[in-house]
């Protein structure tokens, strides 16, 4: 953890709220997000007892299984959700526009994606592994179920997966976007309980933030926001409402089970509008966006994928997808940790305490600088900042500037508190700087040694190339080695 | 008895018999134990097979490394070299090999060296013969990349160094045989666990008072010894000293190969100013007094390239730096200092001035590379009270299924090179 | 009376079950968590008196689905279990006895029990025959801080040829071949003390410990089925943990010798075991041993929420996890640190440095927040 979000902490603690983390959004908000709160049977890795979504604040859906051991209602829950979230999919992939790219043919892309919000991390886990559950299974043969349960896995698995790409809005984590951009007065630990976190965040009226998370902690005011339920209420009243249901198979037994599991959810799902307008407080920052349309294209990807009628997402990677999914993931962290902090002088700030990054003031500049002869005299404009900032760079690194993305330029000398750089790259062609592309005495300039420039990572074999070293060629995939008759019980 | 210098050519020749026997032969070197001389070794006896070979190492440095030995020991083997378009020719390789960014551009070496990354640029044509350099430094995306472009390779590396990381989270793969995250030795034995494994048994660069500790403490179950005799390297000053803290705790490492320089116990932030000073002058204090080493290699002067500083963090590092380190020392992280030898070192404790360890700073191959980087004397500097952060230090790493356990366990680790260095303790003299 | 004893009360020791003794490395240096531990402190009784009852529950969904799945995998003499072990260790297992330990008749004492399950391993051990042989709840000993601690008999030890395996049945899912990391971890910590218990066995009979395997046999539901799946765990390195946990308890004297005598934790039960002690009196003998409260005892220690408002009340760091306590380079309170960010407080000797990054932290933070 920075100093400067330790500090933060120490703060909150002191003043009884939580501290801005961050100047603007940096994570992408739909307008019109989806909101889903599933709840777990204890002790079953995947068994829904119930779960709460929808794209209105004011009428949330509520899904209940009134006995959650019953295979045939946990399916019958699955196709009730696939029949809220599918459409809300569909939607979005009516309207496109047409990306151009250099080199190569344009290409239709979603105005928008979908942008599915849970409370937090254990309900990301949650979604993977209902994916995983429902994805394989078939609409026809033994153990048939709707036709939409497979589509569904499929989509929550696609969802799950994205959730994994840093910096990817399309299913997200309340607590971790909250925890993006405010510092509470407890531990991160803490944090990862969404009434605690946003008592810290908006107390109410007459409440400090931490008096309100102490009170959040009570599961009897604050239910637990998922899929966890709390084992008092499971004792008291989820265990003999699903008993009487047992017994009975009654509606009135069913509706009792629905209206103890609504007591769990509801006050969850109004703490996931406030968080959402927590987060909507804040301006978005501009790589949200630019990461929200890399969210986009895998969106159209997948949906398109879906439509050719591609098989289910296998179980595990193989050792080629795993190795390219790898890169990919680090090249969003590196892109996204750098957009982040040019994005935002709050984020950046963690780099100029630890001397990766200086924010000060020009003192002098030699614009029209040229360093070489002849035919190989290249521009190399100088300048020399003045900062108090504690700069821990040495001579020859790379350093990118929030005022100028694109250009770059590296360090020649430090000098207790001057620092002299030369602009090598993005400040025009020719001889003559561009005009502003210099900053002038008297500027205020920051400049950083982080880079979301990309490498393309060399080629990797065709899966059926798998090379010896990596166990070989793995068997042809094929979903029907999945056996449908694997139970879900 | 045999000596250590016949029984690790008999590991070599051992190796060498192998290589046609098997698609692939792993050897494990530790630290010093003549790594580059077998992969020198093994490179101009398959180059005496007359087909071709590739070398693959990690980072350019070490490729430069490899052709300047290579061209050295086998001056009828043609050398080429694959790099990047911007990379600049050393002076020490030129004219030592053919220089391209393609293959076409070298003429047609017997033998061709390029790093991991550049290897995997080049397709076009299958190899014999390969020999992959740090093998164990090297994450196994990097090999699946440019396995398919060799038919039998020899793994040589170090399995008690830093193991390969990233900066993202990689649980989902946790558990797989081809894990990308893992070694490259670890996933190619996993899927061929029927190749044999060499250990090269003898360290040439530590001396006789380092072998034994680094040996117990991160090579439990593969041990290793000295090549060199308790009384065959000698470290000694020209230059009297003066009884201060720092003069005694260098003479405590010349006389005995190593020195715990111990400051008082305080919980600090990472770039513990104290801490910072102290390696810094002891690294000036140590120059100043003009050492002299005695060893096989002869008599020699101890100047400032034999002397490295090696730390945890980066920001360690650079505080170090600008704490003033007499020109040519070498200042580094644990990462970087891999595989790299000096006569001297001054090392940071990675536990110095905490109040808990995290992983990174209990991973016993961070610890590994900053002890075994020495021919002569390692000087230690740290807080007291590492003692009873180990003592108190949770034990909570969680466990994933189907994933090995790797060894040592770095809280042992730790722990064993602690109760040696307390025999070394030199107590910082109080400040002024 | 040992010095124990007396800080306990006239109550006997609360038995250390496995999973008590695998949470004793969850936060070794906090010496009020050794001594309530070392002295058998019902520590979650003490909570409860204190008002700081511990967070911890059970949900009987949990329950339930765990003893089913149990008896689903012992049913019929193991049947299941030994299909697994089959597959999972590649050996041809003719035939296998299966021996319930826990079933000795009557009510007898543990002690009594632990000689049934000596003997029987002694047994086990001299035999040489091929056969594997199952052994139910058996009950295993090990000694903590001078105390003999029965351990729960909820695994299975196995034998096959002259090797012990211990099994571990536990209803968290493996799906496609992974589970959720801190639970398997919790199940390695707890088979590691049964590991531990049972070659000390063997080593007192006599027999060699190296014959009880460092891989135990961890048995979960596969997938979302409730068919189960057996895979290998390999236990060493909580072993050396827990061996070194152990040793540390046995040093224990050290830190009670320091307490005043006069101190006990005794709640002074009354004749229907509530207890009559006054709550301030027992928060102030609670308070007499040092805490070193982390975030983390929030799921590891029943004294937790008492502790952690401790911390609050004395506006330690501490409350705010470890690695904010790291970034402050050890300032341990609150009031502190802010005091020397804005400079209000002039850093004391050792603190210049983490002064200079505080107020530099805040001044970037007014600068730009």
């Amino acid at each position: 953890m920075s100093t400067l979000a330790a500090l933060a902490r120490l703060r909150a603690v002191h003043t009884g709220t939580a501290q801005r983390l961050a100047t603007v959004r940096h994570c992408h908000l739909s307008e019109r997000p989806m909101v889903f709160i599933p709840l777990r049977l204890a002790g079953e890795a995947a068994a829904p007892l119930a779960a709460m979504a929808g794209t209105d604040p004011g009428h949330p859906r509520l899904l209940v299984v009134p006995q959650p051991r019953d295979r045939d209602l946990r399916f019958a829950f699955a196709a009730e959700l696939a029949e809220i979230l599918l459409p809300y999919f569909e939607g979005l992939q009516k309207a496109t526009e047409t990306v151009e790219r250099r080199g190569a043919e344009p290409y239709e892309r979603c105005v928008d994606a979908p942008q599915v919000i849970v409370p937090g991390r254990g309900a990301v886990a949650f979604v993977q592994l209902l994916g995983r559950s429902t994805r394989f299974r078939r609409a026809e043969g033994p153990y048939a179920v709707h036709p939409s349960v497979p589509v569904l896995g499929r989509w929550l698995t696609f969802l799950a997966q994205r959730a994994q790409y840093p910096g990817s809005s399309l299913l997200l984590a309340a607590t971790e976007a909250l925890s993006l951009h405010w510092a509470t007065g407890q531990s991160t630990l803490e944090d990862a309980n969404l009434a605690s976190l946003v008592g810290w965040i908006d107390p109410p009226p007459g409440m400090t933030g931490a008096s309100a998370a102490r009170e959040a902690e009570d599961p009897l005011v604050w239910p637990p926001a998922g899929p966890a339920t709390d084992p008092g209420f499971d004792t008291e009243v989820l265990a003999p409402a699903i008993r009487a249901y047992e017994e009975t198979r009654s509606d009135r037994a069913a509706a009792r089970v629905a209206e103890a599991v609504r007591s769990q959810l509801e006050p969850t799902w109004r703490l996931m509008w406030r968080a959402i307008g927590l987060l909507g407080t804040l301006p978005a920052a501009p790589g949200a966006a630019a990461r929200w349309e890399g969210d986009r294209t895998s969106f159209t990807g997948f949906a398109a994928q879906l439509a050719e009628g591609g098989p289910p997402q296998p179980k595990r990677d193989g050792a080629v997808g795993a190795a390219s999914r790898l890169a990919r993931m680090e090249r969003a962290q590196a892109s996204y940790d750098a957009q982040r902090a040019y994005d935002d002088p709050l984020v950046m700030a963690a780099y100029r305490l630890t001397g990766e990054a200086f924010t000060g003031t020009v003192v002098a500049t030699e614009p029209d600088r040229t360093e070489g002869e002849g035919r190989g005299r290249k521009l190399r404009p100088l300048v020399t900042v003045r900062t108090t900032d504690p700069v821990r760079l040495a001579p020859g690194t790379r350093l990118g500037t929030p005022e100028r993305r694109g250009q770059q330029a590296e360090v020649v000398a430090i000098d207790g508190e001057h620092v002299t750089l030369k602009i090598v790259k993005g400040m025009g062609r020719g001889m003559a700087a561009t005009p502003g592309a210099v900053p002038e005495a008297g500027e205020r300039v920051c400049y950083a040694a982080l880079t979301d420039e990309f490498q393309p990572p060399a080629s990797l074999p065709a899966p059926e190339e798998t090379p010896w070293t990596h166990g070989g060629p793995p068997p042809e995939y094929s979903p029907a080695d999945d056996e449908p008759e694997e139970e879900w019980s | 008895m045999i000596s250590p210098a016949a029984e690790a050519s008999a590991v070599v020749d051992a190796v060498l018999a192998d290589l046609p026997r098997h698609r692939g032969v792993v050897v494990d070197s530790p630290p010093g134990a003549g790594k580059s001389t077998l992969v020198v070794r093994a490179a101009g006896h398959l180059a005496a097979t007359g087909e071709p070979l590739m070398i693959i190492a990690q980072t350019n440095e070490q490729v430069d490394d490899l052709i300047v030995r290579l061209a050295e020991e086998h001056p009828g083997v043609s050398i080429g070299r694959l790099s990047a378009a911007d990379y600049a020719v050393p002076q020490r390789i030129m004219g030592k090999a053919s220089i391209g960014t393609k293959l076409p551009d070298l003429g047609d070496p017997a033998v061709v060296v390029a790093t991991a990354d550049k290897w995997a640029w080049a397709g076009g044509r299958t190899w014999p013969w390969a020999i992959v350099d740090e093998a164990y430094q090297m994450r196994s995306d990097k090999l699946l990349r440019i396995a398919g472009l060799f038919e039998r390779a020899l793994f040589v590396g170090d399995p008690g160094q830093l193991d390969p990381f990233t900066i993202v989270d990689g649980d989902r793969w946790a558990g797989l045989s081809w894990d990308p995250l893992q070694s490259a030795v670890a996933v190619l034995l996993r899927h061929n666990p029927g190749l044999p494994v060499h250990r090269l048994p003898v360290s040439w660069r530590l001396p006789a008072s380092a072998a034994p500790v680094v040996s117990e403490a991160f090579y439990p179950f593969t041990g290793f010894t000295a090549g060199t005799g308790p009384g065959d390297r000698r470290l000694s000053f020209t230059v009297g000293g003066m009884r201060t803290a720092y003069d005694r705790a260098l003479e405590e490492a010349a006389a005995t190969g190593w020195a715990l320089y111990e400051l008082p116990s305080r919980h600090t932030v990472r770039t513990d100013a104290e801490a910072v000073q102290a390696v810094a002058v002891l690294a000036t204090r140590l120059l100043q007094r003009a050492p002299v080493t005695f060893s096989e290699r002869g008599e020699r002067p101890v100047t400032p390239g034999r002397v490295a500083i090696g730390a945890a963090h980066r920001d360690q590092v650079a505080a170090i730096q600008a704490a003033g380190v007499p020109d040519g020392v070498t200042v580094d992280t644990a990462n970087r200092l891999q595989g790299r030898e000096y006569d001297v070192t001054i090392i940071l404790h990675p536990l110095s001035g905490r109040r808990d360890a995290t992983a990174f700073h209990l991973e016993s191959g961070r610890l590994c590379v900053l002890a075994s980087r020495h021919r002569h004397a390692c000087v230690v500097v740290a807080r007291a009270g590492i003692p009873e952060l180990l003592d108190a230090h949770p034990s909570a790493e969680t466990v994933q299924l189907n994933v090995p356990v790797k060894f040592p366990d770095g809280w042992e680790a730790n722990q064993a090179v602690l109760a040696h260095l307390s025999g070394h303790r030199i107590e910082a003299a109080p400040p002024r | 009376m040992d010095r124990l004893d007396r800080l306990r009360g006239p109550v006997p020791p609360r038995p250390h079950d496995a999973r008590a003794i695998a949470a004793l490395a969850a936060n070794p240096g906090c010496a009020r968590r050794a001594v309530l531990d070392a002295a058998g402190v019902d520590k979650d009784a003490t909570a409860a008196h204190l008002g700081y009852p511990a967070p911890f529950g059970q949900s009987p969904f949990a329950i339930t689905r765990g003893n089913a799945f149990e008896s689903l995998v012992k049913e019929s003499g193991c049947a299941e279990l030994l299909r697994l072990l089959r597959e999972l260790l590649g050996l041809p297992i003719p035939l296998a006895a299966y021996t319930d330990l826990g079933d000795v008749g009557g009510n007898p004492s543990a002690q009594v029990r632990h000689s049934h399950t000596r003997k029987l391993l002694d047994k086990a051990a001299r035999d040489s025959d091929d056969a594997g042989t199952l052994y139910d709840h058996p009950l295993l000993r090990l000694e903590i801080a001078g105390h003999s601690a029965y351990l729960e008999p909820d695994v299975v030890a196995f034998r096959l040829g002259g090797r012990f395996h211990i099994v571990e049945i536990k209803s968290f899912a493996v799906v496609d071949g992974q589970a959720e990391p801190d639970k398997v971890a919790a199940a390695a910590r707890q088979a590691a003390v049964y590991v531990l218990a049972l070659m000390n066995t063997l080593e007192e009979l006599g027999h060699d410990p190296r014959r009880v395997s460092h891989e135990v046999v961890l048995v979960c539901p596969e997938n979302f089925a409730n068919r189960p799946a057996a895979t290998l765990v390999d236990v060493r390195p909580q072993l050396a943990v827990l061996r070194r946990q152990l040793a540390r308890m046995a040093r224990v004297g050290a830190i009670v010798d320091e307490l005043p005598p006069e101190l006990t934790f005794d709640l002074a039960p009354d004749a229907d075991g509530v207890p009559t002690r006054p709550v301030a009196e027992l928060r102030e003998a609670v308070r007499g041993v040092d805490a070193r409260y982390a975030p983390d005892c929030l799921s590891t220690c029943d004294l937790c929420f008492f502790c952690r408002d401790e911390a609050s009340a004395e506006g330690s760091t501490d409350l705010l996890g470890r690695q904010v306590r790291d970034a402050l380079g050890g300032v341990a309170t609150v009031t502190e640190a802010l005091g020397l960010a804005d400079g209000s407080l002039t850093p004391g000797e050792g603190q210049e440095e983490i002064a200079r990054l505080l107020r530099l932290a805040d001044r970037i933070y007014a600068e730009v927040g």
